[in-house]
């Protein structure tokens, strides 16, 4: 009987998952598919602990204390798990979600510590998912923290080289696979105490090894990770609403960093070995005059113009510049113009990052458009702003011999003028010179994001009759 | 050092506006004005002053003097030995000026000489005045011309437009094209250069190709027309000048004669009241009877414009173009922004422009690579980088083979496993194929708050924790204790953050 409950309420939590995700598929549905994660939540966490007190009762062995500890497990972290995500700024996002990761790594490693520690499964098979559920955790933990850290700046973003450093990862697995072999054997803690280890300095190798401009790529990646270390513990546990979870969030981030990998034009396994971002500037050379432009200038030719495209990049992100951007959006509109915006699938540090921002600053997600429903616009657009970005709206991808080569891009050369807010004339992450900076129909507008939109929005004819 | 900006003789525009002096300010110039330099394109000496200049009765003794036109020898000889002068020099046309102004020991540039390549496109003057040429051109026409440009259809009877036809489709007759365009006209152009036909129609002309073999041209320049051509072309356009009200001829050579397209007779076949405005007149003209720096009316009623002058009939505009065209020089020459000009010869650029310096005549320039493409275009042309062959599609059944290996694979494994595993993997199997259908819907404005759904999602392994919980050794405890608490971390965490961000999505 109790049994049957578990086992139903798992199934039921397992769809309510499920329709969480397919609940996120669009805008309308999206808080539905929120509340039922957060419902499919309330089911197994009050179905689990009905069990273990209904047990208790039955075997009238009451753990009071166990009770408590769990309470006050969860009042915990719950204040601090809500208190940071009340806190977190929206440009702040790509580090929460790295940060959380890291979490579920680590309770991956602690459950699949406990599970050997009880030694309740002795046979080989329950053996081999302890060992794997705590090697993915702890890849994952480390992974997340290095990426945590590179985010916020903690950590230098730049890419780490070890030199010999595919050789070192793979010594790294093969001695794993040998202690896997030894804790199968023997059930001893020593080859999973060492593992442990190597897990942890495989996950921070991993992610150090790679680029800032990668990172969205290894925060769905580790999101996937994460996704597979809880389906690990649920095939130590036996408990099917645990794999089934796992099996869903492994299966999401692993289709978002494909979606990310695509989007760059790089294969998968490109982004994990790392390296892309110390590509060598080779063509740094004089690339031609570039012209630079006042608020005034900028103003006038917003004022003229009858369709206006933004492309924000990360630096919008990095400026908080976001509510000048939108109140400029709401400004333009009032005065007749069409603005749309055009968001690149890696813009940002995380993917859908721009639209997060957008939406906090309350522009309308109607008027924003991803890469390929926008990009045959650009003809059509009077003026282009590109605030931000830089790898995005590189036109040297369409060219061979580049490091970003052959990545799609958002393509505002073909506007009738581009103007690109910048705080220098620096490469972006890439680590590329940008020619559409000394096109024709582009100019700069040197400055931070936030400073130089809000000039901006300041230098608008007051009201632009049309 | 400082920058005089005297007043033109016989001409409307001035080298320098109120606003591009606040440009040469920038870089460090102090900038004299000679009074009254402005006025003619509306700028007056308070403007100037209000910008920074200083308004003085002679200018040509500056360290640096920019003019818009050559100048007469009273101001030549005012100039001080080791100044330097910027304006349209015409070198090519005027050797006996280039010598005088050697032997008066100035450095002397032409803005005529400005190469065309990209780096060099900011102070590309002939371009900004050939823009606004263009367009005078079309207001020319328009005022003598008895008619409106659009169609209308009025209660006092419906209105056909005006045809326009633009020969030549250079910068001017682009500009031309554009202006007649949105006065409503149906404008129509043609080249000897049938690539431009592109831009024509991004204009929103119709480019009219002449029936002969002309190759594409491979300089970027219109080629020697052959005979077949020149009659096929002449052939357009005695049929057009029968059918269009307006033709705008813009085929100017500098220092050559130009081509004549429009004869006598294909004027004469014109209806009365057409009008044709020569770009061309400076050197002889398109139209074989458009008069020099006039305008009159044929006996058969078509007015001829053969104005030279309509940049400065436009001089406010002018002054501003040309006047930043100069900034943009200035700019290329004051690497230090320190008001100290530095005249590079490494620079093409200012090699090409210079043609006399500290007296000594440096014209004719050495040939440079110009290339009418930018930079990066050229890099591709670059056969370095071998093209590598697509790979060819593998047979569809390859994947299938994989898939039934896999399978068969994961049986025999599966066979020797417990059964409880067994069924714990259907599971695991058929979350993953529901995963990968549902994540592939999710749009990606939504992709950050999947993330942090999954994330809060995943944060189930707090049940395991739980069980674990109940157990009775400390360490285990202890251990489960952490795990549920950072577990909750993640529950909390993920749920509120992603409620949080989906409040914010909201329809315009």
């Amino acid at each position: 009987m109790l049994q049957n409950f578990i086992d139903a309420t798992f199934i039921f939590s397992g769809i309510m998952f499920i329709l969480a995700l397919a609940g996120l598929s669009k805008h309308e549905t999206a808080k539905k598919g929120n509340a039922f994660g957060i419902l499919g939540m309330i089911f197994a966490v009050v179905a689990t602990n009905f069990a273990i007190a209904y047990t208790d009762i039955v075997e009238s062995n009451i753990q009071l204390g166990s009770a408590a500890a769990l309470y006050v497990a969860m009042a915990i972290g719950a204040m601090i798990g809500i208190w940071k995500a009340r806190k977190v700024e929206m440009t702040g996002m790509p580090e929460l979600i790295a940060l959380l990761h890291s979490f579920v790594g680590a309770a991956a490693v602690l459950v699949g510590y406990n599970v050997h520690l009880l030694a309740e499964h002795t046979d080989l098979l329950h053996a081999l998912e302890v060992y794997l559920g705590v090697l993915i955790g702890a890849v994952t933990f480390t992974g997340s923290l290095v990426a945590w850290g590179k985010l916020n700046g903690k950590m230098n973003s730049k890419p780490l080289t070890l030199p010999g450093r595919h050789w070192l990862n793979l010594a790294t697995v093969v001695v794993m696979v040998v202690l896997g072999f030894w804790y199968c054997m023997s059930g001893s803690i020593i080859p999973l105490a060492i593992m442990t280890v190597l897990s942890l300095w495989l996950g921070f190798h991993l992610v150090a090894a790679i680029g800032g401009a990668d990172m969205p790529v290894v925060i769905s990646m580790l999101n996937s990770y994460s996704g597979w270390a809880a389906a690990a513990s649920g095939f130590m546990l036996d408990m099917t609403v645990l794999i089934i979870t796992g099996a869903l969030v492994g299966a999401s981030g692993a289709i978002l960093s494909y979606i990310m990998c695509r989007a760059m034009n790089r294969s998968f396994v490109s982004v994990i070995l790392g390296g892309f971002g110390d590509a060598p500037v080779a063509e740094s050379g004089e690339m031609g005059e570039y012209r630079e432009a006042s608020a005034e200038e900028v103003a006038q030719m917003l004022a003229d113009a009858s369709k206006v495209i933004i492309a924000p990049g990360y630096g919008m992100a990095v400026a908080q510049a976001q509510y000048p951007v939108a109140e400029l959006t709401q400004r333009l509109e009032a005065q007749g113009t069409t603005v749309h915006f055009a968001i690149h699938p890696v813009a940002g540090r995380l993917p859908g990052h721009m639209n997060v921002l957008l939406a906090e600053a309350k522009v309308p997600y109607d008027i924003v458009f991803e890469m390929d429903e926008i990009n045959d616009d650009f003809a059509d657009a009077d003026v282009v702003l590109v605030i931000g970005a830089n790898d995005t709206v590189n036109p040297a991808a369409n060219e061979p011999g580049s490091p970003i080569s052959g990545m799609p891009v958002l393509r505002v050369w073909e506007a009738k003028h581009v103007v690109v807010f910048k705080r220098s004339m620096s490469a972006g992450y890439a680590g590329v010179q940008n020619p559409l900076f000394f096109l024709d129909n582009s100019v700069m507008y040197f400055g931070d994001a936030k400073a130089s939109v809000n000039n901006l929005v300041a230098a608008l004819p007051a009201s632009a009759t049309r | 050092m400082d920058i005089g900006v005297p007043k033109e003789i016989g001409d409307a525009r001035v080298a320098a506006t109120p606003k591009s002096l606040e440009g040469l300010r920038k870089l460090g110039y102090d900038v004299l004005v000679e009074s009254g330099a402005g006025q003619l394109a509306s700028f007056d000496d308070d403007a100037y002053a209000a910008a920074g200049a200083r308004i003085v009765d002679d200018v040509w003794g500056a360290d640096i003097v920019l003019a818009v036109n050559a100048p007469t020898e009273d101001q030549i000889a005012k100039l001080r030995r080791g100044a330097v002068l910027i304006t349209f020099l015409a070198p090519r046309q005027r050797p006996e000026l280039t010598q005088r102004l050697a032997r008066q020991g100035v450095t002397a540039m032409s803005m005529d000489m400005v190469p065309r390549t990209s780096r060099a496109q900011a102070l590309d003057a002939l371009s900004s005045l050939a823009n606004i040429s263009g367009y005078r051109a079309v207001i020319e026409a328009a005022h003598a011309f008895g008619r409106f440009f659009t169609g209308q259809v009025t209660a006092a009877g419906k209105v056909p437009p005006a045809k326009v036809l633009v020969a030549g489709t250079g910068v001017a007759g682009l500009a031309a094209i554009g202006a007649a365009n949105s006065l409503g006209a149906i404008v129509r152009a043609t080249d000897v250069r049938p690539e431009t036909a592109e831009q024509v129609e991004s204009m929103g002309a119709t480019f009219l190709h002449v029936a002969s073999d002309q190759g594409v041209s491979s300089d970027g320049y219109a080629k020697e027309a052959s005979a077949d051509y020149a009659e096929k072309a002449a052939q357009l356009y005695a049929e057009q000048a029968k059918d269009v009200d307006i033709i705008i001829t813009t085929a100017a050579i500098p220092g050559r004669p130009s081509p004549r397209l429009i004869t006598a007779e294909m004027v004469q076949s014109m209806k009365p009241g057409s009008v044709i405005v020569d770009l061309a007149a400076q050197g002889g003209g398109n139209c074989e009877l458009t008069r020099k720096g006039e305008s009159y009316v044929t006996e058969g009623g078509v007015t001829i414009i053969g104005y030279t002058d309509m940049a400065s009939r436009l001089p406010g505009q002018s002054s501003q173009l040309y006047g930043t065209n100069l900034v943009n020089a200035l700019q290329l020459m004051t690497p230090g922004k320190d008001g100290q000009l530095v005249v590079d010869f490494d620079d093409e650029v200012v090699r090409t422009m210079t043609i006399t310096r500290d007296g000594e005549i440096t014209f004719p320039p050495p040939p440079i690579q110009v290339s009418a493409a930018p930079a990066p275009a050229v890099k591709a042309e670059a056969p370095a980088v071998p093209e590598t062959p697509p790979k060819p599609p593998k047979p569809w059944w390859h994947q299938v083979a994989y898939v039934g290996v896999g399978s068969v694979l994961m049986i025999a494994l599966l066979t020797i496993a417990p059964s409880a595993f067994v069924s714990l993997f259907a599971v695991f199997a058929l979350a993953c194929i529901v995963g990968y259908y549902v994540v592939w819907n999710v749009t990606h404005a939504l992709h950050t708050p999947l993330m942090s759904v999954t994330n809060a999602v995943s944060g189930i392994i707090i049940v395991g924790a739980m069980t674990q919980l109940a157990h009775d050794s400390l360490v285990v405890k202890a251990v489960a204790f952490i795990a549920v608490l950072i577990a909750s971390i993640n529950v909390f965490g993920g749920f509120t953050v992603t409620h949080r961000m989906l409040a914010m999505f909201r329809k315009g």
